[in-house]
């Protein structure tokens, strides 16, 4: 156990940091892909309603590594020998990011969008009765009101795209669980080197479930 | 009252959900500073009449037209009309994330109704007249019923409306509290406010009423003064209503 810290101690840290990359990009992109499915999943318009509901379920159906094997190597090969004509290439980190934001966007279109139905249906007529825009509204009572109730749920699917990362190493993305694989390889110490890796994706996760079970207080003021 | 302005002009309003007919064919006018009661069985569309009244509901058919402007016309500017049509709801509908002067200012301060200075200084005059400057750093959920539906009086007239629309504003409330939103009510009423209010409070709308309108099946069966409505109703529908509720 000692042995594998200091020899791989800081190889194994540098595949952390690259898994909270990965996780982060993913994370970034998925807020705004889950924003914009979100709220096409609200709005009065059926056309919309079921875009993102399609989008929504066709995500939710597909594993992650499926998904992940699609984008890395389905994509260019669509588009460089079906299609023809182009040269497109991905990296590991780039196919990870597409594909994390892929699919935990689409689990935060299906939050966003039950937060917000969540919402008292008296609290949009209100601010509309006052002569407030739907924008408005939305922005000032509606959102406010629904973030509160996703937060909980926002901080279980960060949790678990980060876990997800994990799925990555597939496409050989070297994030910890395929910088682990090398490491075990070498050294023969299997219990050892898993037992390590837990440990440290245990001590990141409990770090964020923490700190965002504060935030969570912070932001239940009056209620 | 002839000669007074007419503030609401409604013609033949019809509104369905679906295949269900909730109101038939409405017509009638409210005029300036009048007091209108509507009063009826529930199911009869008394609420949904109301909410058509400032296109909470989208009417099916007819014309609704407040101070010149045709609010079933899709050209129509609905925000800027409701601006000037104040509603208070049964379940109040206080903005639970914000404390009860934002809960004030939120409207005129988003519309640009005034400067923020303005809006706070109207806003607790507003609280003042319902009683409750004291809760201004309170949230919503800290009142009591009467508590929550006079701040939500309070923050229809920041906007300064000329009409208030009340959707069974006593329905939700603990009899005890009752009192305190009616009397409320009445002080705007005799401030000269045109008021359109659905209610049960047969007292309140023999005491407050310029016009009681009986409505039953989605449409008015009988109108007139509380005294013709009330106490000498000719329809035998409103009789036997009356007679269940009195």
């Amino acid at each position: 156990m000692v042995k594998i810290i200091t020899v791989y101690g800081s190889m194994l840290l540098a595949a952390m940091g690259r898994t909270l990359l990965l996780a982060l990009l993913g994370l970034f992109f998925a807020c705004i892909i889950g924003l914009i499915f979100g709220m096409l999943g609200v709005v009065k318009n059926k056309a919309c309603n079921i875009f993102s509901q399609i989008f929504v379920d066709v995500i939710r159906g597909v594993p992650m590594i499926v998904l992940a094997f699609f984008v890395y190597f389905g994509m260019p090969y669509l588009f460089n020998n079906v299609i023809g004509g182009f040269n497109v290439t991905l990296t590991a980190l780039q196919a990870g990011t597409i594909c994390l934001a892929l699919n935990c966007g689409a689990y935060m279109a299906e939050i966003i969008r039950a937060g917000i139905q969540s919402v008292d249906i008296g609290q949009m007529e209100a601010a509309r009765s006052l002569g407030l825009s739907y924008g408005m509204a939305m922005r000032k009572v509606v959102l406010p009101q629904a973030i509160r109730t996703m937060i909980p749920t926002f901080i279980n699917q960060f949790i678990i795209t980060l876990k997800d990362t994990s799925i990555l190493s597939v496409i050989g993305f070297p994030e910890l669980v395929n910088t682990a694989k090398n490491v075990q390889a070498n050294t023969f110490m299997s219990f050892q080197t898993w037992a390590i890796v837990g440990i440290m994706y245990l001590i990141v996760i409990t770090i964020l479930s923490r700190s965002a079970k504060v935030v969570e207080r912070r932001l239940n003021v009056g209620r | 009252m002839e000669d007074r302005n007419v503030k609401i002009h409604v013609k033949n309003l019809k509104k369905n959900f679906g295949s269900l007919e909730v109101l038939k064919d409405i017509s009638t006018d409210i005029y300036e500073g009048e007091v209108v009661v509507v009063i009826g069985p529930s199911g009869s569309g008394k609420s949904t009449f109301l909410r058509c009244l400032n296109r909470l509901e989208e009417a099916s058919g007819g014309t609704i037209i407040v101070d010149d402007m045709d609010i079933t016309s899709k050209k129509t500017n609905i925000n800027k009309v409701r601006e000037n049509i104040g509603m208070v709801f049964q379940h109040f509908n206080l903005f639970n994330n914000l404390n009860i002067l934002d809960n004030l200012v939120l409207a005129p301060n988003m519309l640009k109704k005034c400067s923020k200075g303005e809006a706070k200084e109207r806003a607790l005059k507003m609280l003042e007249k319902v009683g409750l400057v004291e809760k201004k750093e309170s949230y919503p959920s800290q009142l009591s019923g009467g508590q929550k539906q006079r701040i939500a009086i309070a923050r229809a007239l920041c906007m300064q409306p000329d009409i208030m629309l009340f959707d069974e504003p006593t329905s939700a409330l603990d009899p005890e509290m009752v009192g305190e939103v009616l009397q409320v009510m009445k002080e705007l009423a005799a401030d000269g406010m045109t008021m359109v209010i659905v209610t049960h409070e047969m007292g309140f709308a023999r005491e407050v009423a310029d016009r009681v309108i009986f409505m039953d099946g989605g449409y008015i069966v009988e109108e007139g003064t509380p005294q013709e409505v009330l106490l000498n109703p000719k329809e035998p529908r409103t009789i036997n209503f009356l007679n269940k509720v009195l």
